[in-house]
């Protein structure tokens, strides 16, 4: 096998895995931090329960988020060292910044809140929870700055036989970071806002003690409004994202739409299949007009399709194949948008719901916001597949390909030990984790009977 | 002072902090099964270093990320050639982490049992893998004139190296035990003396093989960018210290002394590499050094302001932090992990 595709495997692997539970931590601490906010200011009891309870599942979702961060920070060294020597005078500080600026802060504030509960005063206390969701937000801003520089590199010169910066400026002000880094966070507070919908749902449907009511209907009406920002959000900004991409990637778009011709005005595929060795339908439904409206907010305008752009890369760099995966790209960015709709409905009945105080009227529309936990998380995962599979063959867009950033010097054994290793262990880890996030979503404070079978001299702290 | 030489020193700062941080979480994991004879004590060890560990491991990240930013072909070459052994610790590390989160959210005792295997295993393997790599580092390492490290994984298991990873275990383990004593209380506290002192005399000798060898088996000292003169000999000294510390019954000094032991054995390392970040066993033409390996003036600029704001900052949240939790743990305590 080939040390590129074991090592794209390697990185998918563990980037969507690390990415699973990415979005949670920096949308849920959010959340968390709100509802603590409510607790100081009002000192209203549901609120500290609240706290306590979304602040333990938190927890579960930051250590195994952190623990697989640890991976990211290496691995471009590991698998990609070429690529590392290429752009590390470019994309290593942003990593670095981030290590400084966010990590730091969110690890050691995350301990201090964790432990803090009856060290710190209430202020103080309320301020580390912020700090943690701040750390988590800068986090996400400097990761994308890095990663926006593989999608659309700019401030940077190709000397001494790689790329230098020449503008950090230009690094921060990317155009792409700013579709890119609205439509995470957005994403982020989308997955958080079902994750509290859902699990609310889930004990909202039964009966409960008044405290737990108040305390899952309370929740539930947060996640509602988060949910309506955070799809609202994303879809706008996902919007945005789009019709930049036509600009600056109009490959990744092309394919994303499966369009093999340039057409003007381009119609939009609803649903194709299609023969992707021979670039052309087998069958298609196809609204006129659609997709230049969507591009350019008018229904007309050419939009590029992949032939005349595979022919014009050709011109530029050289032959060989620079189309992307066309069949993933299709498929994954319908899951994604796709996802992203069914999340707008059921964000605006629950909200709706909310507004005409009839939560738990409908048991069928609580049931079905269980299940609907999955929907940012396919969402967050088949869209960064898109936005990464679409990129190839590019390590760095119309600079560097993949196939030349792959480490030199690591034989294919290396790869692929390291491969299995880190999938069986995060496998593992997935079960464990799953487990517990089970366990104490399932757990109704202070409903729960909870003797704990260890003879400790106290009872075991209701909070964390 | 140029650029190069500020980052290659902020890179030995961060791992100062790392190692005398983490140095003590290590000992500590390592030491969990052997201190902590019932569920409650061992609960009590993990949380002695349950509030900072996480924000004590970000040291490394961010040496990790400075490497990269200041100088990538360093952190090219080092984490492409040594592949398997930063994967062992790379799974070392996150079994770890998961770990002390998740070990006593499940009342089970096989759960507990099982979570407590990966903190001492999590623990015990990076203790000895970073002396493994530090001796590595310092011996040298077959490095291409194109920067490629074109040796194998058995090439880094060399007798110095081992020398290396069984001197950092040691170190690790008595920094940890002196660690336990001053944040524990009753039995648990008398437990970690008696086991600082018997570690203390192992870790004594380790040091001062590792010294010799390094005169004995690497070139170290006849080529030293910068000669640490006494350090090394003041870094056993600390440890000499740190005994006397420990026989008189001040293990807060003693603490110091095994911080100072650990500052300075990096400091020693980091002179005797400089101006080098890696060597070459097959040239010392071809090996790294902060210049043929560092960014443009232009990025260690950016990044020296950036640290130059954001590591004093860091410091201090940390070292109130440290404050906020000062006290002993003893089994009646809440325990939050």
């Amino acid at each position: 096998m080939d040390v590129t595709i074991l090592a794209r495997w390697q990185f998918a692997i563990t980037t969507v895995y690390h990415f699973f539970f990415v979005p949670l931590s920096i949308g849920l601490s959010l959340l968390v931090a709100i509802m603590q906010t409510v607790y100081f200011r009002s000192g209203n009891e549901t609120y500290k329960r609240m706290t306590k309870f979304w602040g333990k599942l938190l927890l579960i979702n930051f250590a195994i988020g952190v623990a697989t961060g640890i991976v990211q920070e290496f691995q471009f060294g590991m698998n990609w060292a070429e690529y590392s020597r290429f752009v590390g005078d470019i994309f290593g500080a942003p990593l670095a910044i981030e290590a400084l600026m966010a990590f730091f802060l969110e690890s050691t504030f995350l301990g201090l809140w964790l432990f803090g509960w009856n060290k710190l005063s209430k202020g103080v206390h309320l301020a580390c929870i912020w700090m943690v969701a701040i750390g988590s937000t800068i986090s996400s801003f400097w990761i994308l700055v890095a990663n926006s520089f593989m999608h659309q590199p700019v401030g940077y010169v190709i000397r001494n036989g790689r790329a230098e910066m020449e503008s950090f400026g230009a690094l921060i002000a990317n155009g792409h970071v700013w579709v890119q880094w609205p439509h995470t966070m957005m994403a982020a507070i989308c997955t958080a806002a079902f994750f509290v919908l859902g699990i609310s749902a889930y004990h909202l449907r039964r009966p409960l003690s008044e405290a737990g009511h108040d305390m899952f209907r309370r929740s539930f009406q947060i996640g509602a409004i988060a949910a309506v920002i955070g799809v609202v959000g994303v879809i706008l900004a996902g919007h945005a994202q789009a019709q930049y991409m036509i600009q600056v990637q109009p490959m990744k778009m092309a394919a994303a739409e499966a369009i093999w011709e340039t057409e003007d005005p381009a119609p939009m595929s609803l649903f194709t299949i299609a023969s992707t060795p021979e670039q052309r339908d087998l069958f298609v439904i196809k609204v006129p007009g659609l997709l230049s409206f969507l591009a350019y907010n008018r229904f007309e305008g050419a939009v590029p399709g992949i032939k005349d752009l595979q022919a014009e890369a050709e011109a530029t760099y050289g032959p060989g194949n620079y189309t992307p995966n066309v069949f993933l790209a299709y498929w994954t960015f319908r899951a994604m948008v796709g996802a992203g709709f069914a999340m707008l409905g059921l964000a605006v009945v629950a909200l709706y719901s909310v507004l005409r105080n009839r939560i738990t009227s409908s048991t069928a529309f609580l049931w079905l916001l269980i299940p609907a936990i999955g929907l940012p998380y396919l969402a967050n995962a088949t869209g960064w597949i898109f936005t990464e599979m679409g990129r190839q063959p590019w390590i760095v867009y119309g600079v560097m390909l993949t196939s030349e950033g792959v480490s030199a010097t690591v034989g294919v054994g290396y790869v692929l030990m390291s491969l299995i290793g880190f999938t069986l262990v995060y496998l593992g880890l997935i079960a464990a984790t799953v487990f517990l996030m089970l366990k104490y979503a399932r757990q109704v404070p202070g409903e729960e009977p909870q003797p704990s079978k260890q003879p400790s001299l106290r009872p075991a702290p209701a909070g964390d | 002072m140029d650029l190069n030489i500020l980052w290659f020193i902020l890179v030995a700062v961060l791992f100062i902090g790392f190692f005398i941080l983490e140095g003590f979480d290590y000992g500590v994991g390592i030491l969990l099964p052997i201190m902590g004879k019932t569920d409650t004590e061992r609960r009590v060890v993990i949380n002695t270093v349950g509030p900072v560990w996480d924000g004590n491991e970000v040291w490394v990240l961010t040496a990790g990320g400075a490497i990269f930013a200041a100088f990538p072909h360093w952190y090219a070459t080092l984490f492409s050639g040594f592949y398997l052994a930063l994967f062992l610790m790379l799974v070392a590390l996150i079994i770890r982490a998961v770990a002390f989160e998740y070990r006593s959210k499940a009342e089970d005792p096989k759960w507990r049992a099982w979570w407590d295997r990966g903190i001492v295993f999590g623990s015990l393997i990076p203790a000895i893998l970073w002396g493994v790599a530090l001796g590595n580092m310092l011996r040298g390492v077959p490095i291409d004139a194109d920067m490629h490290y074109v040796g194998t994984f058995f090439d880094l298991l060399n007798p110095y190296a081992i020398i290396g990873g069984l001197t950092s275990l040691s170190m690790f383990l008595l920094h940890g035990a002196i660690f336990l004593n001053l944040k524990t209380s009753g039995e648990l506290s008398e437990r970690a003396l008696h086991l600082t002192r018997r570690i203390g005399p192992v870790t004594t000798v380790m040091v001062a093989i590792f010294i010799v060898s390094t005169y004995l088996m690497t070139d170290s000292f006849s080529r030293l960018g910068v000669n640490p003169g006494p350090i090394p000999i003041a870094s056993l000294g600390a440890l000499f210290a740190a005994a006397y510390f420990v026989h008189i019954g001040r293990l807060g000094w003693a603490f110091l002394m095994t911080s100072v032991n650990i500052g300075l054995s990096v400091i020693t390392i980091f002179m005797a590499l400089f101006p080098r970040v890696m060597v070459s066993s097959l040239d010392p033409a071809w090996s790294l050094t902060i210049y043929n390996a560092s960014s443009s003036p232009k990025t260690l600029t950016i990044m020296s302001i950036v640290a130059l704001i954001f590591i004093p900052i860091v410091l201090a949240y940390q070292t109130w932090t440290y404050w906020v939790f000062r006290h002993r743990i003893s089994i009646e305590s809440e325990l939050t992990y």
